[in-house]
């Protein structure tokens, strides 16, 4: 058809006539009308239909496991010392905020550092930087038990630092770095070029122009990386497994300081997962699900917290 | 807020730093006589990787006048001045032959690169302030260059403010984030963000092209303020605002300098037949 018309204004014949094409545009659209509204609704529906389920689907968990949870949340559930009698959380509880802050404080600094290397310094689009984010995208997939096994054979064993905090969060940072990276990298991205050249214009070096100009409106988007490694943590069992062990104790860092890191310490993830494979204490499991749950909520609100502070002046007030 | 207090600032030399040798080319004498070269351009070819985008270009930009250029998209009158700043450096495959010179000094010899953006400022296409408050933006370039006192920061917000005649609308909003304002008043934050790190030369690149016709008018008047302390050296492609407000004009084809000479003579009397097109209109 376009063919056609395109030859009949190239060589100057006259087009069709308007109201020829009237007609064709009167045919088409009595039944196709119809049709389209047909199709928007069936689309507008499914859609819906999509998000209300998603929605239900998490209502229905969270429900569940405080329904199950919540009447077992007794105080013995809390007491400071871990005994088989009392199956208590609390020592779970402080492994998993010490085993978050220590894999972030190792994984975030070089995440966000090798993004910036990469949008910042490296050259756009080289082979270096093609290499390295096919190696992060594959990092990103390989399963989290073989980081455990992994730390197992490199920390635990060869390093000699045993089943340990440390030699748990050194895994878990290496599983997270990809996450970190990548999402940092976006964030970089996302930066119109138009701060970069702000910076530079203003006679300001490129560490400056990144760090002040940049990095600040990055922040947002790094810190759902952030978020991302932050969930990967709190709910990692399988890689724990192998590295930090699952002994129920706080690192006695009053005793020994920092030594304490090389202590084993079971996370309230581990502390679920052997709880319920012990299967003597059901409605504690569930019991366990729920601060875990609340523990997830409270790191995320932290964070975006933080994050707030850290990019303050950003924010349109 | 006076002249004096901010010269006794600390951290910035604002003399430059090099003595003007004698000038190798003559300079062009204006409708108000001679005026010595600010900036010279002398036999410059720039690349692209293969692409030449400017040949062997030789222009001088006289103090304290404004200087325009204009000329068709893709002309080079662009690049032209993001070479004079150097931001060309960022560019990848970017390639320049000839010397470049500020006060007689070879911009990218004898300068380092930071102290010659500090000293050649420049306002973009975009308004492009930084995502923080009024004041820190305006505050970044002292700070960039050492000024750390708040009151000698205060004084150079404030001085920069009413610089570039913004002053009056924004002093009470100075915690307030710059991306809240409109696109004018942006763009008068970006000329004082500019002009606070008290540079000797002031770039435009079509400053105007994204604003409305008051805000336009607003930084037309500015500019027209500015030259009695900067040189200023705009690209416009509107060939009006080139008449109104500059002193000498500069005519770019396919990356070749065309015509250069006083305003007036150029769009009354233009020696080159394509130069005498293009003001009146016929391409372009």
């Amino acid at each position: 058809m376009s063919m056609r018309m395109d030859t009949a204004l190239a060589t100057g014949e006259p087009v069709a006539p308007t109201d020829q094409i009237d007609a064709l545009f009167a045919k088409v659209s009595a039944n196709h009308e119809a049709r389209r509204r047909a199709t928007s609704l069936f689309l507008r529906g499914s859609v819906y239909a999509g998000a209300a389920l998603t929605a239900l689907i998490l209502a229905f968990l969270v429900g569940y496991i405080l329904v199950k949870g919540v009447p077992y949340l007794t105080p013995s559930l809390f007491e400071w010392r871990y005994n088989s009698t009392n199956v208590s959380l609390m020592p779970a509880l402080v492994n998993t905020v010490l085993m978050a802050l220590v894999s972030l404080v190792l994984a975030v600094p070089f995440g966000v550092g090798s993004a910036i290397y990469l949008v910042e310094y490296a050259k756009r689009g080289s082979k270096f930087v093609q290499l390295v984010r096919t190696t992060t995208e594959t990092l990103q997939g390989i399963p989290s038990i073989i980081y455990g096994l992994f730390g197992l054979l490199f920390f635990v064993t060869a390093l000699g630092w045993g089943l340990s905090l440390f030699s748990g969060a050194c895994t878990l940072a290496i599983m997270i770095l990809p996450v970190v990276m990548r999402t940092s990298e976006e964030a970089l991205l996302a930066v119109p070029d138009s701060y970069r050249e702000g910076g530079f214009g203003l006679g300001a070096g490129r560490l400056r122009t990144v760090f002040r100009c940049v990095l600040p409106s990055a922040i947002p988007g790094i810190l759902g990386g952030v978020i991302l490694g932050l969930g990967r943590i709190v709910g990692e069992v399988a890689a724990l497994l192998f590295t930090a062990g699952t002994i129920a104790q706080i690192p006695s860092f009053g005793a020994s300081g920092f030594a304490a890191l090389f202590d084993s310490a079971r996370t309230l993830a581990v502390h679920m997962y052997v709880l319920a494979s012990e299967g003597l204490h059901v409605n504690q499991t569930y019991a366990t699900a729920v601060v875990l749950l609340a523990l997830v909520v409270l790191l995320n609100l932290a964070a975006t917290f933080a994050a707030k502070k850290m990019s303050k002046g950003n924010n349109n007030d | 807020m006076t002249n004096m207090m901010l010269e006794t600032a600390k951290g910035i030399d604002y003399k430059p730093s090099l003595q003007k040798p004698a000038q190798a080319n003559p300079v062009p004498a204006d409708r108000e006589g001679a005026v010595a070269a600010k900036m010279g351009v002398y036999d410059l070819d720039l690349y692209y990787k293969d692409f030449q985008a400017l040949k062997k270009v030789n222009l001088e930009f006289p103090e304290n006048r404004v200087t325009a250029l204009i000329g068709p998209s893709g002309c080079g009158k662009s690049t032209l001045l993001k070479s004079l700043n150097r931001m060309n450096d960022l560019v990848e495959g970017c390639r320049i032959e000839g010397e470049i010179t500020l006060d007689g000094a070879d911009t990218r010899r004898a300068i380092d690169v930071n102290s010659l953006r500090r000293r050649v400022g420049m306002v973009f296409q975009q308004p492009n302030p930084f995502p923080m408050s009024i004041y820190d933006n305006i505050a970044f370039g002292p700070r960039t260059h050492g000024i750390k006192g708040r009151s000698d920061l205060d004084e150079v917000v404030e001085r920069s403010l009413r610089d570039a005649a913004i002053w009056d609308e924004l002093k009470d909003r100075l915690k307030k984030n710059a991306l809240g304002l409109s696109g004018g008043q942006q763009q008068r934050l970006c000329i004082a963000r500019a002009l606070a790190v008290r540079p000797e030369v002031l770039l435009m690149d079509e400053a105007t092209s994204a604003l409305d016709p008051i805000s336009t008018a607003k930084i037309e008047e500015l500019v027209g303020e500015l030259k009695t302390r900067y040189t200023v050296i705009m690209v416009t492609h509107n060939m009006l605002q080139a008449l109104r407000v500059s002193d000498k004009t500069s005519f770019f084809l396919l990356g070749e300098m065309i015509e250069a000479g006083p305003t007036e003579d150029v769009f009354t009397n233009p020696q080159d037949e394509r130069t005498a097109d293009y003001v009146a209109g016929r391409f372009g």
